[in-house]
C-alpha cells in the first residue's frame, strides 16, 4: 500500500545544477524555488566551462525526502538545465566553502583569534593593529564552527561564499 | 553537427537574409501555421507591417490580449496544433498574463511572441516598457528575450518545439523593435536542436511489463485518466479504448481528460472529483489498482490527500517526471508519452496471453452498479423553472447528432456542463481545469470556431464569467464567426453562493451579479443574436432556434438561481464522504481545516 507523502523529517541536501549559461537562467532557478516554497540556505553559482557555455550551480536546500525529490524532479524540468545531481543522496562528494571572517579587537581577545585562526587554518589576508580579516575554507559546518567561537572575540563583518562540491573519485558529474 | 547543436547556431552559408519581422512571418509559415490571434501596438509595428505585405497567415484582431490567448488554447485544444499570438510590448504583455498562466496549468501548446522596446531602451523604463519574460517566467514553459537578429529565427523554431513537446506548454519570444527592423541569415526549422532540451517520451518496458502485472492481478482496478490523454493526441485515445475493452476495467477521468474516453461505453464511470460521480469517486476510494494515466493527483481529484484511496496500489503514467510522487506517492512510476505507453501495454497484454481476473471484476463491477444506482446526477426537475442541468441536459440532446465542440466559463455551469453534456471524442471539451479562469470561454469559442468553421461551437457560460470577456463578441461579428454563448444566466456568482451557503453560514458578500445587462439587446448592439428562454417550455425551440442561426447567438436561459451543483466532495473530505443534495448539505460539518482549502 503507497504511504502518503507527509513525513517530517526535514533533510538537508546540497544539490549541483549544470545549466546553460543564458540570460535569466539563475532567475529560472531561484524563482522555482521562491515560487515553489522550497527553502534555499546556500547558492553558488559561475560558469565552469567557458566554450560550452555552461554554469554550475551549487544549492543547499532542506526538505522532507519528498520535498527534495520534488526539487530535483523540478529542476529537471528547466529547458536551459543540463543535469541535476544530488549529491546527498548519490555518492557523497566533497564540499568546501570558503569564507572572509572581520575580527576587530585588541589584547588578550586578539591573541585568542589569532590563535583559534591557526587551529582553523585560516590565512590572513588582512590586518591592521586592530582587526584581522581571516580567510577560511573547508566544510560549512567547519565554517559555522569558526565564525562562532570568533563571535565573543570581536566578530564584526562575515562573507560566505556558500558550497561548491565535486564527487570523491574519478567520476564527473 | 555536433550532440549539443553547437554548429548550428552560427550563419549557415548561402542563408536568405531577411529583417526580423520578416523572419517572424518566414518561421510561422515554416512552421505551418496558417492562423494567428493578435493585437497591434507599436513595439510589434514592424511585424504586423510583415504580415500585411504577406499571404498565407490568416491574422485575427482581438478585443483585448487575453482574448487572444484564451482563442489560441482553443484553437489549440481543438487541433491539437500550437496555438500563436501576437502581441505589444508592455499592456499587450501583461494582458496577455492570465492566458499564458492557464495554458500553462492545463498544458497547451501556445506560441506567444511578444513586442519590446528596442534594446538600447531596455532597463530605462521607457514608453510601454516592461520586464515581459521577467513576468512571464513563471507562467511559460520556457521564454526567451531576443536581442540579436542573428538569434531570432533558431530562438522562434526552438519555442515551437518546446511548445509541443514533451509536456505541451506556453513560451513567449520577447522581440525588441530593434531586432524587428535588423536584417540578419534566416534558419529553417530543420537546422535547429536545442542545446539541452530532450523530453522523455520513450517508456521503460520493464515498468509497462510490471504494469499489465499489477493490471492482471488486480481485482479492484480503475483507470483514472486525464488531459495527457487528450494532450498525446487521438491515438492514445484509440489505444486507451483498446486497452479498457481488453481488460475489462471501469475507466473515470478528470476533468481535463472528458473526451479522451467515450461517455457512452458502458465502462464509463463519469468524472471523478469534488463534483464528480458517486460511483467514480468510491472506485478510486475502494479500488486496489489505480491506473493513473496522464493525470496529476491534483487536489480537485484526490479529496483529502491523506484519505484518499488507502487500499490502492497506484500506477502512473506521466510525461512529466515532476509529476511523480508530487501530490501522492505511487508504486510504479512510468515516465513517457502516454499514446507510445499505451501501446507497448497493449502489446504485452496481449503477447503474454494477460487475462483479467474475471470473477473479481465481476464483484467488482456488483459493487460499482450498487453506487450507480445511486443516480447521483440525478436532480428534482421543475415545470416552472428551467434547472440548470436540464438546460444542459437538453442543449445536449439536441446537438449530439451534430459536429460539436464545447466550451465552458468557470463556476457551477462549468460542473453541470461537464456532467451532462457526453463527449465520445477527444478535443471536443475546452474548459480552464487548473487555473479555473473565469472569461475562458468566449474567446477560447472563438478560436475553436477559427479552426473549425462549419462545426457548432458552444460556451457554455454563466452570466458573471461572461462578462469579463463579453467585448470578444465583436471579434466574433468581424469574423462571421457562428459561435453560440449560452448562458446559464442564475444571477449569481453560482459557485461562489455555494461556497458561501455551505462554508460560510449563508452570509452573501458580493456575489449576485447585480445591474445584469439584458443580454438580448447587448447581441444586438454588437450585431449578434440573443435569445432568451424564461420556462422550460419554450427551451427547446429556443436551443433549435440557436443552432439554426449561422451567426454569433448571446443566450440568455434564465435558470433557478438558487440551484446547487452536486454530487460534491466538501473541502477537507474523501471520495467515499460525497454529498448528493442540499438535505445532505445541511447536515454536513465542514471541518476548520476544511475551511481553509479553496
Ligand atoms: C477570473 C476569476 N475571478 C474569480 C474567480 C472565482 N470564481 C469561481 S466561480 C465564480 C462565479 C462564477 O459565476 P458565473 O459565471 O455566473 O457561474 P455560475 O457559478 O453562476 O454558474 C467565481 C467568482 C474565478 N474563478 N476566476
Ligand atoms: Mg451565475
Amino acid at each position: 500500500m503507497s504511504a502518503q507523502l507527509k513525513s517530517p523529517a526535514i533533510e538537508r541536501h546540497t544539490i549541483a545544477v549544470l545549466v546553460d549559461n543564458e540570460a535569466g537562467v539563475l532567475a529560472r532557478v531561484i524563482g522555482l524555488f521562491s515560487g515553489r516554497g522550497y527553502n534555499i540556505e546556500s547558492l553558488t553559482v559561475a560558469e565552469v566551462d567557458h566554450a560550452a557555455r555552461t554554469s554550475r550551480v551549487t544549492i543547499v536546500t532542506s526538505g522532507t525526502p519528498q520535498v527534495i525529490e520534488q526539487i530535483e524532479a523540478q529542476l529537471g524540468r528547466l529547458v536551459a538545465v543540463h543535469r541535476v545531481h544530488n549529491w546527498t543522496t548519490a555518492a557523497p562528494g566533497i564540499e568546501r566553502e570558503m569564507a572572509l571572517v572581520k575580527v576587530v579587537g585588541t589584547g588578550e581577545k586578539r591573541v585568542e583569534a589569532m590563535r583559534l585562526g591557526e587551529i582553523f587554518r585560516c590565512h590572513i589576508v588582512d590586518t591592521t593593529l586592530t582587526s584581522f580579516v581571516f580567510e577560511i575554507t573547508g566544510a560549512p559546518s567547519k565554517i559555522d564552527q569558526f565564525v562562532e567561537l570568533m563571535r565573543p572575540l570581536g566578530l564584526v563583518d562575515v562573507s560566505r561564499t556558500g558550497v561548491a562540491a565535486i564527487a570523491r573519485g574519478p567520476e564527473a558529474m | 553537427m555536433d550532440k549539443d547543436g553547437k554548429a548550428l547556431t552560427g550563419a549557415p552559408t548561402g542563408a536568405i537574409e531577411l529583417s526580423g519581422a520578416e523572419m517572424v512571418i518566414r518561421a510561422l509559415k515554416d512552421q505551418g501555421v496558417t492562423h494567428i490571434f493578435g493585437y497591434p501596438g507599436g513595439a510589434v509595428l514592424p511585424i504586423y507591417d510583415a504580415l500585411f505585405q504577406s499571404e498565407g497567415i490568416v491574422h485575427v484582431l482581438v478585443r483585448h490580449e487575453q482574448g487572444a490567448v484564451h482563442a489560441a488554447e482553443g484553437y489549440a485544444r481543438s487541433t491539437g496544433k500550437p496555438g500563436v499570438v501576437l502581441v505589444t510590448s508592455g499592456p499587450g504583455a501583461t494582458n496577455a498574463v492570465t492566458g499564458l498562466t492557464d495554458a500553462l496549468m492545463d498544458s497547451i501548446p501556445l506560441v506567444v511572441l511578444t513586442g519590446q522596446v528596442a534594446t538600447h531602451l531596455i532597463g530605462n523604463d521607457a514608453f510601454q516598457e516592461c520586464d515581459t519574460v521577467g513576468i512571464t517566467r513563471p507562467c511559460t514553459k520556457h521564454n526567451w528575450l531576443v536581442k540579436d537578429v542573428n538569434e531570432l529565427s533558431r530562438t522562434l523554431h526552438e519555442a515551437f518545439q518546446i511548445a509541443t513537446t514533451g509536456r505541451p506548454g506556453p513560451v513567449v519570444v520577447d522581440i525588441p523593435k530593434d531586432v524587428q527592423f535588423k536584417k540578419g541569415p534566416y534558419v529553417s526549422p530543420e537546422a535547429v536542436r536545442h542545446r539541452t532540451y530532450r523530453p522523455r517520451t520513450e517508456p521503460d518496458l520493464a515498468a509497462i511489463v510490471k504494469a499489465i502485472d499489477m493490471m492482471a492481478h488486480a481485482k479492484k482496478p480503475v483507470f483514472y485518466t486525464g488531459g495527457g490523454i487528450v494532450n498525446a493526441g487521438p491515438d492514445a485515445s484509440r489505444l486507451l479504448r483498446e486497452l479498457v475493452e481488453v481488460t475489462g476495467f471501469p475507466i473515470t477521468s478528470t476533468l481535463m481528460g472528458l473526451g479522451c474516453f467515450p461517455a457512452s461505453d458502458p465502462h464509463w464511470l463519469g468524472m471523478l472529483g469534488m463534483h464528480g460521480t458517486y460511483e467514480a469517486n468510491n472506485a478510486m476510494h475502494d479500488a486496489d489498482l489505480i491506473v493513473c494515466l496522464g493525470a496529476r493527483f491534483d487536489d480537485r481529484v484526490t479529496g483529502a490527500i491523506e484519505k484518499f484511496a488507502p487500499h490502492a496500489k497506484k500506477i502512473h503514467l506521466d510525461i512529466d517526471a515532476s509529476q511523480i510522487n508530487k501530490n501522492v506517492r505511487v508504486d510504479l512510476p512510468i515516465v513517457a508519452d502516454a499514446a507510445k505507453a499505451l501501446k507497448e501495454m497493449l502489446h504485452f497484454w496481449k503477447t503474454q496471453k494477460r487475462k483479467a481476473d474475471a470473477a473479481a471484476l465481476k464483484s467488482w463491477w456488483a459493487e460499482i452498479d450498487g453506487w450507480r444506482a445511486k443516480k447521483s446526477l440525478a436532480f428534482r426537475n421543475s415545470k416552472t423553472l428551467i434547472k440548470p442541468q436540464h438546460a444542459i441536459q437538453r442543449l445536449y440532446a439536441l446537438t449530439k447528432d451534430k459536429d460539436v465542440y464545447i466550451t465552458t466559463e468557470v463556476g457551477q455551469h462549468q460542473m453541470w456542463a461537464a456532467q451532462h453534456f457526453h463527449f465520445d471524442k477527444p478535443n471536443r471539451w475546452m474548459t480552464s481545469g487548473g487555473l479555473g479562469t473565469m472569461g475562458y470561454g468566449l474567446p477560447a469559442a472563438v478560436g475553436v470556431q477559427i479552426a473549425h468553421p462549419d462545426s457548432l461551437v458552444i460556451d457554455i457560460a454563466g452570466e458573471a464569467s461572461v462578462q469579463m470577456t463579453m467585448q470578444e463578441m465583436s471579434t466574433a461579428v468581424q469574423y462571421d464567426l457562428p459561435i453560440k454563448i449560452f448562458i446559464l444566466n442564475n444571477e449569481y456568482m453560482g459557485m461562489v453562493r455555494q461556497w458561501q451557503q455551505l462554508l460560510h453560514g449563508g452570509r452573501y458578500s458580493h456575489s449576485y451579479s447585480e445591474a445584469l445587462p439584458d443580454f438580448v439587446k447587448l447581441a444586438e448592439a454588437y450585431g449578434a443574436v440573443g435569445l432568451r428562454a424564461s420556462t422550460p417550455d419554450e427551451l427547446d425551440a429556443k436551443i433549435e432556434e440557436m443552432i439554426a442561426v449561422k451567426r454569433p447567438v448571446l443566450f440568455d436561459c434564465r435558470v433557478d438561481p438558487k440551484e446547487n451543483c452536486y454530487p460534491m466532495i466538501p473541502s477537507g473530505a474523501a471520495h467515499n464522504e460525497m454529498i448528493l443534495s442540499d438535505a445532505e448539505e445541511e447536515a454536513t460539518q465542514v471541518s476548520d481545516e476544511g475551511k481553509m482549502l479553496v
